[in-house]
C-alpha cells in the first residue's frame, strides 16, 4: 500500500503559506467585487419587477413584504460571504474581529447603491421602451413613496444595515449563529407556510393559534414573528446535539434494528400523510396532489437520471404519452375510437403502450454518449408534442383543441378520483407514489440496480464485468417511461382534459431541476426536492405556496439549476455513492492528506484510494 | 461494407435488429415519398401519386425555388449559430445549451438598437449604414454574453463528468431565457420596417432582398471566421486547445485566454445570425432562441461536430429539409397540415443523422480524451 504514497514530507504542508491577517485588514478588492455583483444583481432584480409583484405578499405584518425581503437578501448574503475564506490546507486563517462587520457593511452598502443609482435613473430618464418595467410604480416602491434623494440614502442604509448583519453573523458563535439563522428561516417559512397552516388550523380546530400568529390579511404578526422566533430559536438552541445524536444512532443501527427502525419511520411519515389531508382544505389538498405527481414524474426521472446516468431531457414525452392514451381509452369524447375503458383497466394498457414507446425511443439513443443522447430525447419529446398537436393525427388526439370530458377514475367501482376533489386524487397519488417509491427502492438495491450504477459510473468496466449495458440502459428507460406514465394517466383524470400545451419540453427541464436539486439517485431527496420546489414556487402551470412568484419561478428554476451544478451537485439530500463520484479527487486528495498524517505518526494503515488522472 | 457487417464479431442483439428495421423504415418513408412526389411532378393523376395523397397537387417550379431559397438562408443561420456550437464542443467537449439563447440576445439586441435609430430617422435614411451598426452592437454585446457565461457558469466546471456541464448549460438556457422575458416582457416585438428593396423580390431569380442579404452576409462571417482560425495565431492557439488543451498549456499557450476567445467567437456569429433573424422575420421573442438553437446544434452533428466548414453544409441541410421535407416527403403520403410538422422534421433529420452515420457527414474533430 504504502507503494502508492506519493514522497512523505512536503515542505509547503508544513510551514504555513500566510501569515495571520491583523485585524483590521480587509481585502478591499473582494469586498468591492462582491459588492458590485450584488448591485447588478440588485438592480436585474428590481427590473424584473419582483419588488413590485411580490409585494402585495406580506411576510411580517407591518414592516416586511416578499417584494422587500427579496432586496434584503443578497446585501446580506453578500456581507456574509465577504469574509469567507476557503480553507487550505497550511494556510492559516485569519480571526474573525471588527473587520468582518466593516466589510459586511462596505460590501452591503455597495449593494444598496446600485438600487440608489436605480432610483436616481428611474427618476429622471425613460427607458420604459425596451424595459417594461422601468416604471413609477417601481420608482415609487424604492422611494417608499418620498422624493427620489430619499431612495439614495435610505438603500444605502438598509444595503449597509442588511451586509454589516452578514458580518455579524460571522461574528456569532456556531451555536447561537445556528440559533439566529433557525429564528430568522422560522419566521420566513412560517410566512411562506401561511395559507398551508390557516387551513390545517381550520380542520384542526386550531383557529385561535393562528389568528394569534398570522394578521387578518396576511402575513406573521409582529407578536406571532417574535414568539415564533423565541421559541424556535430556544429549541435551536436545547435541541441541538439531541437532534444530530438522535441522526447518528439512527445512522450506526445495524441490521434488524436498522430496519425496523425504518419502518417506523416510514409508518410514520405515510400516517402524516394519511391523516393530513383528512383536515386539510381543498386547496391545500389540491397543493398536495400537485406535489405528489411530481414527486411520481420525479421518481421515475430518477431511475433513469440518478440511477442508470442517462440524461434524459425528453421525460415529457412519457408523461404526454401516459396521459393522451389514459384520455383515448377512458373518454367519450375521443375522436377516433373511444372504448370508455374503466380507469384502472385503461391503466393497464397505458403502461403496456407506454413501455412500447419507452422502447422505441430508447432503442435508437440508447447507444449514442451520453451528451447527444440527452439532446436526441429532448427532439423526441418535441416530436411526440408536435405530433399531439398536428392536425394529420387530430382525428385521434385533437390536435390544439386536445381531449375534453375526461372522466374521473374509478376505483374497483368504490370511489370515483377527479378534479373536483383533490382529496381523492391526492389519495391516489400517494399509493402510486408509494408504489414508485417501493419499486425504485427495491430496483435500487437489486441486480439491476447495481447494474445501472456500474454503467454510470464507467460504461466501459460496467461491460467488461458482464454486464450487457444496452439491455441495461434500456431497461431503465422502460421503467422511467412506465413510472412516468402512471402520473400522466393520473394527470389526465385529475385535469379531465389534456391539451399539447401541458407537455412542452419545460416541463422535463423543471422535473429535472427538482430532482437535481434534491439529489440524484436518493429517493428521499427527490420527494424533498419535489416537495420544497413544488410546493413553494410551484411547477410549470401549477401554483405553490408563493403563488406571486409565477412569473419568475422559471427564471429562479434555471438560475437554481446553474447554482446547484456549481455549489452543491450532489443535491440537497445527496446519495452516498453520486457524492463519491462526483467529488473523487478532493476525496483522494484528502485521503492522500490523511495518509500523510497516518504516516508520520508511524500508522499508514489507511488504504489508499487511487488517484484518478 | 455488406462484407464489414457479416464479419462483425459481436453477436446482433434484438436492439441491433430493431434498428435496422427502424433504418429501412425510415429510408422506406423517405423513398416511396420522393416517388411519390416525382411521379405527382410528372402526372398529376398518376395512379401511384393518386394512391398515396388523393388530393395532391404538387408543386409549381417557382414554389419549389421559393422553398429551396428560404431554406437556404434559414440554414446560412443556423450554420452560423452552428459555429459556436462546433467550436465550443470542438474545446471543451460539452454542448454549450446556452448557445441558442446567446442568438436570442442577439435578435434583442437588434430589436432595440434598431428601433431607437428608427426613432431617431437614421433608420430610414442611411439602410446599410444603421445595419453595419446594430450588426456591430449585437456582436460586442453576444459575445460579452458568452464570456461571462464561460466565466461564471463553464470555467469553474471544467474537469468535471461532462454531464454536470451540459446540465449547467441548460440552467444557463433557462436562465437567459427568463431574464430576456422578465426585462423586456412576453410580447413579441417587432423589427421595424425594411425598406422595399429588401423587401421586394428581385428580378434576379425571384428571391427576396432580405434572403439574398441574409446568404451573402453569413457567407462573408463564414470567410472572416474560417481566416480568424487558420490564419492568425489565435486562431492557431484555438486549434492547439482544440487539439489537446493540456500540450497547448505546455507550449506556452494561456488555454484560458483561448476558451475566452472561442466563445466570444461564437457569440460574435451567433449575434450576427440574431440580426439575420430580424431582418428575415422581423418579429422577436424570449422563446427565439430555442428552437433554432437546438437545430443549429443539428447542424453541427449533421456536418461533423468540431469542423466549420461542416457546420455551415449541416446548417444548410437543415435549412433545405425542414423548407422542403414537409412537402416533398410527407405531404405527397397523404399528411395534412405538414406545415406545422416543419420542427418535427428538423429533429427527426437530427435522430436519422444520428442513427445513420453519428459521425457526421464529414466525421468529428474532438478534444483527445473524448475520442474512442
Amino acid at each position: 500500500m504504502t507503494a502508492t504514497l506519493p514522497p512523505t514530507s512536503s515542505p509547503q504542508l508544513e510551514a504555513p503559506l500566510a501569515a495571520p491577517r491583523p485585524a483590521l485588514a480587509h481585502d478591499w478588492r473582494r469586498i468591492a467585487r462582491m459588492g458590485s455583483i450584488a448591485a447588478f444583481a440588485q438592480v436585474f432584480i428590481a427590473l424584473s419587477n419582483m419588488p413590485v409583484a411580490l409585494d402585495g405578499r406580506t411576510m411580517v405584518k407591518p414592516v416586511l413584504s416578499l417584494g422587500y425581503l427579496v432586496l434584503l437578501i443578497l446585501p446580506f448574503a453578500a456581507g456574509y460571504r465577504q469574509g469567507h475564506q476557503t480553507k487550505l490546507e497550511g494556510v492559516t486563517q485569519h480571526a474573525a474581529g471588527p473587520n468582518e462587520v466593516v466589510g459586511g457593511l462596505a460590501c452591503g452598502m455597495i449593494a444598496g447603491g446600485g438600487l440608489s443609482l436605480l432610483a436616481v435613473l428611474l427618476a429622471n430618464f425613460d427607458l420604459r421602451d425596451p424595459l417594461v418595467n422601468w416604471s413609477p410604480i417601481l420608482l415609487d416602491t424604492l422611494t417608499f413613496g418620498n422624493a427620489p434623494w430619499f431612495a439614495v440614502v435610505i438603500w444605502l442604509a438598509i444595503g449597509a444595515g442588511a451586509g454589516a448583519s452578514g458580518g455579524v453573523l460571522r461574528l456569532l458563535g456556531p451555536r447561537s449563529r445556528r440559533a439566529t439563522v433557525t429564528m430568522v428561516l422560522a419566521v420566513i417559512g412560517a410566512a411562506v407556510l401561511e395559507s398551508l397552516m390557516v387551513d390545517l388550523a381550520d380542520g384542526l380546530r386550531l383557529e385561535a393559534l393562528t389568528d394569534r400568529l398570522y394578521a387578518k390579511r396576511g402575513g406573521v404578526t409582529w407578536p406571532g414573528a417574535l414568539v415564533l422566533a423565541a421559541v424556535s430559536g430556544g429549541l435551536a438552541v436545547v435541541g441541538r446535539g439531541r437532534f444530530r445524536t438522535a441522526r447518528a444512532r439512527l445512522a450506526n443501527l445495524e441490521g434488524a434494528k436498522r430496519s425496523r427502525a425504518n419502518a417506523g419511520l416510514i409508518l410514520a411519515a405515510a400516517a402524516v400523510l394519511i391523516v393530513l389531508p383528512l383536515f386539510a382544505g381543498k386547496l391545500t389538498n389540491e397543493l398536495l396532489a400537485n406535489v405528489g405527481l411530481f414527486v411520481l414524474l420525479a421518481l421515475g426521472l430518477n431511475v433513469v437520471v440518478g440511477l442508470a446516468g442517462i440524461l434524459d431531457l425528453g421525460y415529457v414525452a412519457f408523461f404526454a404519452v401516459g396521459s393522451y392514451s389514459a384520455a383515448v381509452l377512458t373518454a367519450a369524447t375521443s375522436p377516433k375510437i373511444s372504448p370508455e375503458m374503466p380507469w384502472l383497466v385503461a391503466l393497464i394498457v397505458v403502461v403496456v403502450i407506454t413501455g412500447l414507446v419507452g422502447l422505441f425511443i430508447g432503442a435508437p439513443v440508447i447507444r449514442m454518449r451520453g451528451d447527444y443522447l440527452a439532446i436526441v430525447t429532448l427532439g423526441f419529446g418535441e416530436i411526440i408534442r408536435l405530433l399531439f398537436q398536428s392536425d394529420w393525427l387530430s382525428g385521434w388526439f385533437g390536435g390544439a383543441q386536445g381531449i375534453t370530458l375526461i372522466p374521473g377514475a374509478n376505483i374497483f367501482g368504490l370511489t370515483e378520483v377527479s378534479g373536483t376533489d383533490p382529496r381523492r386524487v391526492f389519495y391516489l397519488v400517494l399509493a402510486f407514489c408509494a408504489l414508485a417509491i417501493y419499486v425504485s427502492w427495491r430496483l435500487e438495491r437489486s441486480r439491476l440496480g447495481r447494474a445501472w450504477m456500474a454503467v454510470r459510473e464507467d460504461e466501459t468496466v460496467a461491460e467488461a464485468m458482464g454486464i450487457n449495458t444496452v439491455n441495461v440502459k434500456l431497461l431503465a428507460f422502460v421503467v422511467g417511461a412506465i413510472l412516468g406514465s402512471f402520473s400522466g394517466a393520473i394527470f389526465a383524470a385529475k385535469v379531465g382534459s389534456v391539451f399539447p400545451s401541458s407537455f412542452l419540453i419545460l416541463v422535463s427541464i423543471v422535473i429535472l431541476v427538482v430532482v437535481i436539486f434534491g439529489g440524484m439517485g436518493n429517493i428521499v431527496g427527490v420527494i424533498a426536492g419535489s416537495a420544497v420546489l413544488i410546493g413553494v414556487l410551484g411547477g410549470p402551470k401549477q401554483p405553490g405556496l408563493l403563488a406571486e412568484f409565477s412569473e419568475f419561478k422559471l427564471l429562479i428554476y434555471g438560475a437554481l439549476l446553474v447554482w446547484m451544478m456549481l455549489a452543491r451537485p450532489e443535491g440537497l439530500i445527496p446519495s452516498v455513492r453520486r457524492t463519491r463520484e462526483l467529488h473523487q479527487v478532493e476525496m483522494a486528495q484528502d485521503a492522500w492528506l490523511r495518509g500523510q498524517v497516518d504516516g508520520e505518526d508511524g500508522g499508514g494503515g489507511d488504504p489508499q484510494p487511487t488517484v484518478q488522472p | 461494407m455488406i462484407g464489414k457487417a457479416l464479419r462483425r464479431k459481436a453477436p446482433r442483439t434484438g436492439v441491433d435488429w430493431f434498428l435496422t428495421v427502424m433504418r429501412v423504415a425510415a429510408l422506406t418513408v423517405v423513398a416511396v415519398g420522393l416517388l411519390a412526389f416525382i411521379a405527382q411532378e410528372i402526372d398529376t393523376n398518376n395512379p401511384f401519386a393518386r394512391w398515396a395523397n388523393p388530393d395532391a397537387t404538387g408543386l409549381t417550379r417557382a414554389q419549389f425555388q421559393g422553398l429551396i431559397v428560404s431554406g437556404v438562408a434559414q440554414g446560412a443561420m443556423y450554420g452560423l449559430i452552428a459555429l459556436g456550437y462546433s467550436m465550443v464542443y470542438g474545446v471543451l467537449g460539452f454542448i454549450n445549451f446556452a448557445h441558442g439563447e446567446v442568438f436570442m440576445v442577439g435578435a434583442m439586441t437588434g430589436m432595440i438598437t434598431s428601433t431607437k435609430l428608427a426613432d431617431a430617422g437614421m433608420w430610414e435614411s442611411n439602410f446599410i449604414g444603421s445595419l453595419v451598426l446594430i450588426v456591430f452592437v449585437s456582436v460586442i454585446v453576444c459575445a460579452l454574453t458568452a464570456v461571462i457565461m464561460e466565466r461564471v457558469a463553464y470555467r469553474p466546471l471544467r474537469g468535471s463528468p461532462r454531464l454536470i456541464p451540459l446540465i449547467t448549460s441548460i440552467g444557463v438556457s433557462f436562465f437567459l431565457q427568463n431574464v430576456s422575458l422578465v426585462l423586456l416582457g412576453p410580447a413579441a416585438k417587432a423589427y421595424p420596417d425594411v425598406p422595399d428593396w429588401v423587401k421586394s423580390k428581385h428580378t434576379f431569380l425571384e428571391i427576396e432582398g432580405a434572403k439574398i442579404l441574409v446568404i451573402v452576409v453569413a457567407a462573408a462571417s463564414m470567410v472572416c471566421l474560417w481566416y480568424v482560425v487558420e490564419r492568425t495565431k489565435s486562431g492557431k492557439a484555438m486549434r492547439a486547445v482544440a487539439e489537446d488543451a493540456e500540450i497547448a498549456a505546455l507550449m506556452g499557450i494561456n488555454v484560458n485566454r483561448t476558451i475566452v476567445k472561442v466563445f466570444a467567437l461564437g457569440g460574435a456569429m451567433a449575434g450576427m445570425a440574431g440580426i439575420l433573424w430580424g431582418i428575415l422575420f422581423r418579429s422577436v421573442v424570449h422563446t427565439t432562441g430555442f428552437l433554432p438553437g437546438i437545430k443549429a446544434f443539428s447542424a453541427a452533428v449533421v456536418g461533423g461536430i468540431g469542423h466549420l466548414g461542416g457546420a455551415m453544409t449541416g446548417g444548410l441541410s437543415i435549412g433545405v429539409a425542414e423548407s422542403v421535407g414537409p412537402l416533398l416527403i410527407l405531404e405527397p403520403l397523404g399528411v395534412s397540415g405538414v406545415s406545422q410538422l416543419r420542427d418535427a422534421v428538423a429533429f427527426a433529420v437530427l435522430i436519422g443523422v444520428l442513427l445513420l452515420r453519428p459521425n457526421g457527414l464529414f466525421g468529428e474533430r474532438l478534444p483527445s480524451e473524448d475520442r474512442t
